[in-house]
């Protein structure tokens, strides 16, 4: 089992070091993580399994589509096409020369990139395992769950029963939908980006920044009267704080969701690139005698991943269902508290 | 800066793939299991409840049970008590009855026994005035048949009158 481990985690590093660019012959470890943990217009999986993803370009308006392979040659250096080159991982215009236009106005990069499909291969997932769950409640809803059922439903119940029920209140099946998609979202993916090779799905800004913002909309729309009367006029609050009260409110809703967009984008970026550094110190120290306690710590950080990727899916869960009863919250005795 | 700067492609993509996972799934997979286990839950609260019931019956039979046994009993001793009294009450008044008519037929014994002996007496006076009448006529007859016992004897009936 651990000769498993350990294979697995050199597994790990190869891929990580068969894309690691390496300048002058010197390793940059730094390098190598901000091109791990970012995004790519290709998907390594080991040194020659690589795949081109596609790339799709919205030029003022002209949808361009092609493989990535055609930004890349025979000896695996960038080369322009098309009038688009890669640049510090992105694609710009360029010239004939191949030098790159300041003028970036009207060029979307819509590409399938390496977090892309990784999201879609987790969508796939999802879809296969809840609608075979979905199946099998829907045959013999009465029955004792089996097999997969049995481990996923105390999860689905315990979202129920201690996130949604426990902080919503008795609205709560309303936002069940969301509360178990953006768990078993946000838990896939993390594990998903802890295989190696994997991509850094949710420890993308991007990634984040969208859930958060759908947990803010259904904030906001669900707000009922209660919730915008404490945001516009905080019950005990004289009027003439108003001022300074209302922007203050104001503020307070978009930092909920900020916090949830920045918690869950560090600390899955943390992880892996607390991982990477592991493995970079053998390359630091160029000593093989290293890798084995490298090894060692990168497989305890990789278990605490483990455990992060759950936490961290649970803690966006909670606070999205925490900020949903919030605003779905009676405040009968508002005046009595405050 | 390029770690926290969403991309627009990543930013549409997840939008798009995930309003699309949250209605697919909302709709064929989060519904059916909600409500299978709301179901669930329910039939398993249901049943229990129905046991929890079912035990409360019984024990509410039991109850009824042991209180008709006990009323039965109270019934059977009752009228036992009630036969036993209703016997001795009955042997008493037979008793009662019994002496009664044993005084009153001793009484009645005493009262004929009382006449046939005041009848007897009556007889027995009766007969021995007609013996002694007999007697005396017998003995008259013979003592008057002279004529001297017969002077004799007015003599001394005039004597005794004379005499009163």
């Amino acid at each position: 089992m651990k000769r498993l481990f350990v294979l697995l985690f050199s597994f790990l590093t190869l891929t990580a070091f068969a894309e690691a660019p390496v300048e002058g012959g010197e390793f940059q470890p730094g390098d190598m993580i901000t091109h791990h943990i970012a995004d790519d217009y290709t998907w390594h999986f080991a040194d020659g399994a690589v795949l081109y993803l596609p790339v799709i370009l919205v030029d003022n308006g002209e949808f361009k589509v092609f493989s990535s392979h055609n930004f890349y040659d025979e000896n695996h250096e960038t080369v322009p096409y098309n009038g688009y080159a890669l640049a510090h991982g992105h694609i710009a215009r360029v010239d004939e020369a191949g030098e790159s236009l300041e003028a970036h106005g009207g060029l979307y990069d819509f590409s399938i990139t390496k977090n892309v499909a990784s999201m879609f291969i987790s969508v796939a997932l999802l879809f296969v395992v809840f609608f075979l769950i979905a199946g099998r409640y829907k045959n013999n809803p009465k029955a004792a769950p089996r097999g997969i059922q049995s481990f996923f439903e105390p999860i689905i119940i315990f979202i129920r029963d201690e996130i949604a029920k426990a902080n919503i209140g008795p609205k709560y099946e309303r936002y069940m939908p969301y509360l178990l998609t953006v768990f078993f979202f946000i838990w896939f993916n993390n594990l998903l980006g802890l295989m190696p090779g994997g991509a850094n799905l949710t420890g993308n800004i991007a990634v984040t920044l969208v859930l958060a913002l759908i947990t803010l909309l259904i904030t906001v729309f669900s707000g009922n009267k209660s919730y915008w009367k404490h945001i516009f006029a905080t019950p005990g609050v004289p009027t003439w704080l108003a001022p300074i009260m209302i922007p203050v409110e104001l503020i307070g809703i978009l930092t909920k969701p900020f916090s949830l967009m920045v918690r869950l984008f560090a600390n899955i970026t943390a992880g892996h690139i607390i991982i990477l550094s592991l493995f970079s110190l053998i390359f630091i120290f160029r000593s093989i005698a290293v890798g084995p306690l490298s090894v060692a710590f990168a497989t305890f950080m990789n278990f605490l991943e483990l455990f992060v990727a759950l936490l961290q899916a649970y803690i966006f869960t909670l606070l999205s269902a925490m900020y949903f009863g919030g605003a779905v919250e009676e405040h009968d005795h508002a005046d009595e508290h405050h | 800066m390029e770690l926290v700067t969403p991309g627009i492609g990543l930013l549409f993509w997840q939008t798009v793939t995930f309003l699309i996972v949250l209605f697919l799934l909302g709709k064929f997979a989060w519904k059916p299991i909600m409500s299978a286990l709301n179901e669930r839950e329910t039939s398993i609260e249901n049943a229990l409840s129905a046991a929890e019931k079912a035990k409360l019956e019984m024990q509410a039979l039991k109850a009824d049970n042991e209180k008709l046994l006990a009323e039965a009993r109270m019934e059977r001793d009752k009228i036992l008590k009630e036969a036993s009294e209703a016997a001795n009450s009955i042997v008493e008044t037979s008793k009662q009855k019994a002496n009664e008519e044993g005084a009153r037929m001793i009484a009645q014994a005493r009262e004929a026994i009382e006449n046939e002996k005041r009848a007897a007496i009556t007889e027995v006076k009766n007969m021995a005035a007609s013996l002694s009448l007999e007697i005396a006529e017998q003995i008259l007859k013979r003592e008057l048949s002279d004529k001297t016992a017969q002077q004799t004897l007015a003599q001394d009936y005039i004597r005794e009158v004379t005499l009163n």
